[in-house]
């Protein structure tokens, strides 16, 4: 336990504003679903009340206002016109069918004008406007860059090699040799002559269909050796992590509420977790001195701060394996984030996306482990997963939330239908995840492939003089490069990127798009890499840190 | 069990006559069965065919395996280049190519439900709201209000005009949401009608455009039933009406949501687009699509199939037909009983007239009348009061049931 104080046997004092509601097997304090959704996962009146209510005022309204207004009927205005210059209808014709604005004739661009309306660009919504207003990040340009000039060994081997992106193309093929003996009938059903026709046509359950659902959380046991039985029916599969973590952060939290999440962190977690729900994401620093490990002093002091701006802290976010630094979470970090958690009256979401994608000698602890003993805060912690990285298949849009809130689960089941999968890939799946033996095979290979790749990749840093923080899962490493940054600060490290990115040719992604509080900090992937591609990067690299050498 | 003799998780098996394919489909009531279990005895036999005959598509060859190591990592949100190619040709032979439509302004999403949600997203701020002419699908009071925090305003239509949408109940409409303060950013019509089977003609639709620009409010044309109207009239696009008129109509304000769930019968697949005229909305529903992308090996599939044009062109043809032999079947069988419908044209449902059958024309009798049909006749329908139409006694039944 780091030093603050706390002990688990203390009893947790609720938030004042907090409203007790009952969920399952919560005890002591209970969890707090937003307030619409919650209307949602009951099945209340919600929906009905909320629509027939003032659908049935507008009615009311609209005929009062009909009766009573005095409309001149112009039965000469042309119901449309061509722009052709086509003669109008007959008004007979027209007025049986509608009644036209009297006497605006058919040229008039300009709208009408009104104290709302009063003409001028299309107005769009507050959340498009965000959008198209800031500009591209570094993390956007450097992708975009790749796309532009990938590195081909023949055919483009001045091209920018892609470090910039988490993907995993180390086993692919492993993947590929399975889809060509398997696929057909995964897709196409046992026999020649039978189809069976769920494979295309079923899209009810939205959350997925038990036999994917049974075969993910399957894999998820496989992927954690074994250390957790996750049960299928506490599972709700998304169309990828990306909405599970949105539709968590809408169950979770109101707009203007927020997140705890330590940095750096995942680029996109602004977008997912930020951009439709107005929900804020407060920093919370980790430092190369705790080789960016999480904090418990940090998370009390940023949870403080936001109390004093009036902000309403509703959960942490952490995400194990760590992206970008690539860090497990230990039991001791585990039981204080979850005392934590217990005394502030929050939620923890686990994003554990890299949990197969572990290598070396560090042992993996999902959260699933510890709340499958602890009964108290069976309601707090939600985990978010998916197949995109640790099976290599991105494309295919399967993500999962796991919990064992059932109010939680019942909220986002709803909203899966925003999100589900494809029917053709859930059948795929299910006899993909089924192949024990192929899972197995695949994990192991893939873990030592990713092992190997991430020794090497990091040696040849060495050699460079760049070391990296120690990591054990995810496909990157982080790297320490303040010794080549022109100056201490975000500017400094934004030039080097830019070096990096058109001199060296390498899109590498810099620490401040994942909100580092240290500059000079740097993730390399390497598994879209060969290991014959590890020297080529490296003398770029190279090229680049040789004139960098700079700060001492 | 249901009209159709079926027992929940029943196998049911079909041959068919002319090929000797059989296929099962495992039988759910909570899914809208009869509609599903139709869509796929009328279109699957085709579809299944083609499958079979091109197995490289769906990845399950040794050379479509090939294919699947840039399928799988692919992840991009601007989606398949021949994915959107061949979704933006196949939404013009479905419009009898009166209309081209350009693959870069086609955004994918997860089903037509997240294609909703997701146009709401960029076009209004929560406490805005939309103008929506009713009777209308139930779930839009789901997929645009849930998350986005968006109003639906109805708009009076009444069965004494056949439903028709006019400029004076608009106006009324959107009066009524000034004086209450609330800001309409835009008109969502679904074209063809559900519940109604109808389609809105090309003088209103060019009604609605002017309309619309005037108040400098968008106009979102739900178009997912276009490829299933069977018989005249002919259906016009609000593509075919920003073609012809260039000049008085901003294309920034027009918008389409289309998906293959109807028209095709794969609803499972899901996928819907957003094609908007309007470039700032496809960049941001671009990013957006994040949230609902469609899966990769899906898009490959139906890339694949689309640009079959062959297969197209027949699937299109045949479906028509057998929806109109349907409808005409269903209908006679309605009136032999003296239960009239909307004259309709389009859909894979008809709105029957049970007003004559109501103790009193409210909408509790409705809901009597309702549990009588459900309960004693065995009859799976819809309440016009869950479309939200203002007249009770209406009732959406699908074709399927016989």
């Amino acid at each position: 336990m780091t030093g603050t104080g706390f002990s688990r046997l203390r009893s947790p004092e609720p938030d004042p504003d907090t409203k007790q509601t009952t969920s399952g097997a919560g005890g002591g304090t209970a969890m707090r679903v937003i307030v619409p959704l919650q209307g949602v996962a009951q099945g209340r009146g919600g929906l009905v009340l909320g629509s027939v209510i003032p659908c049935a005022l507008f009615y009311f309204l609209q005929f009062y206002l009909k009766r009573h207004r005095n409309e001149p009927k112009d039965p000469n205005s042309p119901a449309s016109e061509k722009a052709t210059g086509s003669p109008t209808q007959s008004p007979s014709q027209s007025a049986g069918q509608l009644t036209e604005l009297p006497g605006l004739p058919r040229s008039l661009s300009r709208p009408l004008l009104s104290p709302r309306t009063a003409g001028g660009p299309v107005s769009l919504s507050g959340r498009a406007n965000s959008i198209l207003k800031c500009s591209d990040s570094p993390y956007d340009i450097g992708l975009i860059r790749v796309e532009e000039d990938p590195y081909d060994e023949l055919g483009n081997p001045d091209g920018v090699i892609q470090l910039g992106l988490a993907e995993n193309k180390l086993s692919l093929d492993l993947v590929k040799d399975w889809l060509a003996e398997n696929a057909r009938e995964a897709i196409l059903g046992g026999g020649r002559r039978e189809l069976n026709v769920n494979a295309i046509a079923t899209y009810r359950p939205f959350d997925g269909l038990m036999d994917l659902k049974v075969a993910v959380a399957g894999f998820m046991s496989q992927v954690m050796e074994k250390a957790v039985s996750f049960k299928p029916s506490q599972l709700v599969l998304t169309a990828g992590a990306t909405p599970a973590i949105e539709m968590l952060s809408f169950c979770l939290a109101d707009a203007g509420n927020a997140f705890l999440v330590p940095t750096p962190y995942y680029p996109n977690f602004d977008r997912d977790v930020k951009w439709r729900t107005g929900i804020e994401i407060i920093h919370v620093p980790c430092r190369s001195a705790d080789n960016f490990n999480i904090s418990i002093t940090a998370l009390d002091r940023a949870f403080s701060q936001a109390k004093k701006r009036g902000l309403k802290v509703r959960g942490i976010i952490t995400s194990n394996p760590s992206n970008p630094v690539g860090n497990l979470m230990n039991r001791e970090t585990i039981y204080s984030l979850l005392d934590f958690a217990r005394e502030k009256n929050i939620h923890i979401i686990s994003n554990e996306i890299f949990a197969g994608s572990t290598h070396g000698n560090e042992e993996f602890v999902s959260m699933a482990e510890i709340i499958e003993s602890e009964d108290i805060d069976r309601d707090r912690v939600h985990i978010v997963y998916g197949l995109s990285n640790d099976l290599s298949s991105p494309g295919f849009r399967v993500g999962a939330i796991y919990s064992l809130n059932e109010n939680v689960l019942a909220a986002a089941r709803k909203l899966t239908r925003f999100s589900s999968i494809s029917a053709p890939t859930q059948q795929l799946l299910i006899s993909m995840l089924s192949d024990t033996e192929f899972v197995k095979r695949f994990i192991e290979i893939n873990r030592e492939r990713l092992g190997r790749m991430y020794v090497r990749f990091v040696a040849g840093l060495q050699e460079l003089g760049i070391e990296c923080t120690k990591s054990n899962g995810g496909f990157y490493c982080w790297a320490d490069m303040r010794g080549f940054i022109p100056s201490y600060s975000e500017k400094g490290e934004l030039e080097l990127w830019n070096k990096l990115l058109n001199a060296a040719k390498v899109n590498v992604t810099p620490g401040s798009c994942c909100h580092c509080i240290e500059p000079g900090w740097f993730r390399f992937c390497f598994t879209t890499l060969k290991e014959k591609d590890i020297p080529v990067v490296i003398e770029r690299i190279r090229t680049v840190v040789e004139t960098c050498k700079s700060l001492g | 069990p249901d009209q159709m003799g079926l027992a929940e998780n029943q196998v049911i098996t079909y041959r068919n006559p002319i090929h000797t394919y059989t296929y099962t489909y495992t039988f759910n009531s909570k899914v809208d069965s009869h509609l599903l279990i139709w869509l796929m005895q009328l279109c699957f036999n085709l579809i299944h065919e083609w499958l079979l005959k091109n197995p490289e598509a769906s990845i399950c060859t040794a050379q479509g395996a090939a294919e699947f190591r840039d399928i799988a990592i692919f992840q991009d949100y601007h989606g398949l280049a021949e994915f959107r190619e061949a979704v933006a040709k196949f939404m013009g032979k479905v419009r009898r190519n009166r209309a081209s439509f350009d693959p870069d302004r086609i955004v994918m999403s997860g089903g037509a439900t997240g294609a909703h949600e997701m146009i709401a997203f960029c076009l209004a701020d929560p406490g805005d709201a939309f103008l929506v002419p009713p009777p209308y699908y139930p779930g839009f009071d789901r997929d645009l209000r849930w998350r986005t925090g968006v109003k639906l305003i109805p708009v009076v239509c009444e069965s004494s005009n056949d439903y028709q949408i006019t400029i004076e109940a608009l106006e009324a409409a959107y009066e009524t949401a000034q004086e209450a303060d609330i800001k309409v950013k835009g008109l969502l019509i679904t074209n063809p009608s559900n519940p109604l089977g109808t389609i809105i003609t090309k003088d209103t639709l060019g009604a609605l455009v002017t309309f619309t620009n005037h108040k400098n409010i968008h106009l979102v044309c739900d178009e997912i039933y276009a490829a299933t109207v069977f018989s005249q009239p002919e259906f016009t696009s609000i593509a075919e009406i920003i073609e012809e008129d260039k000049i008085c109509c901003n294309r920034d304000l027009i918008h389409i949501i289309y998906s293959l769930s109807k028209d095709m019968g794969f609803p499972g697949f899901r996928v819907a687009i957003v094609y908007s005229y309007n470039d700032a909305v496809v960049s941001c529903a671009r990013k957006m699509s994040s949230f609902g992308l469609v899966s990769s090996q899906t898009q490959y599939l139906i890339a694949s199939m689309l640009a079959d044009d062959e297969f197209v062109d027949k699937f299109i043809v045949e479906s028509r037909k057998r929806l109109a032999m349907r409808h005409s079947f269903f209908t006679q069988r309605l009136a032999q009983v003296g239960i009239n419908c909307l004259k309709s044209n389009a859909g894979l449902f008809v709105w029957m007239d049970l007003r004559r059958l109501l103790k009193e024309q409210t909408f509790e009798a409705e809901m009597v009348l309702w549990r009588v049909i459900i309960n004693e006749m065995k009859l799976n329908v819809s309440p016009g009061s869950s479309f939200h139409c203002s007249e009770p006694g209406w009732f959406r039944v699908c074709f399927a049931a016989e």
